[in-house]
């Protein structure tokens, strides 16, 4: 394989597979704020 | 008698002859040694990894020096954590230990910052490329746009140990590491200025309301680490034990460990990993040409990745009609905290009352899962095109 297409298959897979996954992990993020809600501050809680 | 007596005196002489006939690499590297104490002690620049570093560097370059030889203590310590990447690996637990996921998990899609600023690793992938290096000192060069010195020093050293890098390159690529993590507020303030207006510098974003569940933050590492050993199993040593650190830390149950973890191993680990990688920089194997190149494309990689984050906060300002501040792209690199305390300052210069600490630390915290995954996603890559 010739440095041009494996630097470009780098960057094209792997900034496109990161993005991906950190895609893919703000919509598991999402999930477990929707299983497990967020509480209201202290000080809200306080009022 | 006095043969015996001159033999003796020769052979103390010998190192200062050593010096006088072959030592000009070592005098230069002991003085790359010495500026290295004086960013430390003098301007506070990185003292954890750059005292015990240059030590390292002064050890191995004085005339005669055996410490990388082999049984030498420098080669030992090499052996036992660098050349089997675990010094690395016991530093990321305890930079998990250290880490707070909770403004991430109040404000999960600020993690895309974490991705876009990770278009250096790549585009000076390329560069590397273009300029002659080998895919495996390419791919080892790209990782300094991770802003992660343990991420660089595993990724480099995997590949020293199938021995298609040379050893003192691990040393070039980890000093260049650390010393750029150092001037992140140096080298992003401009980029920031650059490539932001005044109007978007001002935006005000609202803090997110309520307080993360403690289920939610124990829950995040153990998914975080099933993602990445799906998608990325070469890189899971990486995200596992920084994911390990958090979760001892979040779940409360084992206070000494984390304790531990952030104090005792990571300190240990540290120092044994600086005076090793010190110990590689010896000058007849590190003054070449190649080290210049290293030290100026990390310079590119994270000089790229400020712009790739900042470029993604102006598109996100564009579609949020006018919500997002871009300056918080700047914080999705590996540097954590300090990326996310200079946008805040950057912020605040331009708007006294603007407070973005907690949506910078989001992204900042995204840049190093971010930074992570991204070395994970090339080790596998490189696996998966049957180069390693």
């Amino acid at each position: 394989m010739s440095n041009t297409v494996f630097g470009l298959t780098m960057l094209v897979v792997g900034m496109g597979g990161t993005l991906a996954t950190l895609f893919l992990i703000t919509i598991v993020i999402r999930a477990l704020r929707a299983l497990f809600p967020v509480r209201p501050d202290d000080k809200e809680e306080k009022k | 008698m006095s043969d015996a007596i001159l033999s003796a005196l020769g052979a103390l002489f010998e190192g200062a002859r050593f010096m006088f006939t072959h030592g000009g690499p070592n005098l230069i590297m002991i003085a790359v040694a010495c500026v290295m104490f004086w960013l430390a002690i003098a301007k506070g620049v990185e003292p954890l990894l750059l005292l015990p570093i240059g030590f390292g560097c002064l050890l191995v370059n004085l005339p005669l020096s055996e410490v990388m030889q082999a049984d030498g203590v420098l080669k030992t310590l090499y052996d036992i954590g660098i050349g089997n990447e675990l010094f690395p690996l016991l530093i990321f637990v305890g930079i998990g230990s250290m880490t707070d996921f909770s403004p991430l998990l109040a404000n999960p899609r600020l993690l895309l910052f974490g991705a876009a600023g990770q278009l250096g690793i790549f585009i000076t992938l390329l560069l590397a490329l273009a300029l002659g290096f080998s895919k495996e000192a390419a791919v080892s060069i790209a990782a300094i746009g991770a802003c992660d010195g343990p991420t660089v020093i595993y990724v480099s050293n995997m590949f020293a140990g199938m021995n298609r890098i040379p050893t003192a390159m691990v040393g070039a690529l980890a000093v260049a590491a650390y010393s750029y993590m150092a001037l992140v507020p140096v080298i992003q303030p401009p980029i920031m200025r650059l490539l932001t207006t005044r109007k978007e510098r001002e935006v005000k974003m609202p803090s997110p309301k309520g307080k993360v569940s403690k289920a939610a933050l124990i829950a995040f590492p153990i998914v975080v680490t099933v993602i990445t050993g799906i998608v990325a199993p070469k890189g899971l040593p990486l995200m596992g034990m920084i994911m390990l650190g958090n979760f001892m830390k979040v779940t409360g149950v084992v206070p000494r460990l984390a304790s531990a973890a952030e104090n005792e191993i990571a300190n240990i680990s540290t120092l044994f990993l600086g005076l090793a990688i010190g110990g590689t920089m010896a000058g007849q194997q590190f003054l070449t040409r190649e080290t210049l190149m290293v030290f100026g494309l990390g310079l590119v990689a994270i000089t790229i990745d400020t712009a790739g984050g900042i470029l993604l906060g102006k598109l996100w300002y564009l579609l949020s009609g006018g919500k997002v501040n871009p300056l918080v792209g700047a914080a999705g690199i590996s540097a954590y905290p300090m990326a996310a305390r200079l946008v805040q300052s950057e912020g605040q210069r331009w708007n006294k009352n603007n407070y973005l600490l907690m949506h910078a630390m989001a992204a900042n915290t995204g840049g190093q899962i971010g930074s992570v995954m991204a070395a994970a996603i090339m080790l596998s890559l490189l696996k998966g095109l049957g180069i390693i």
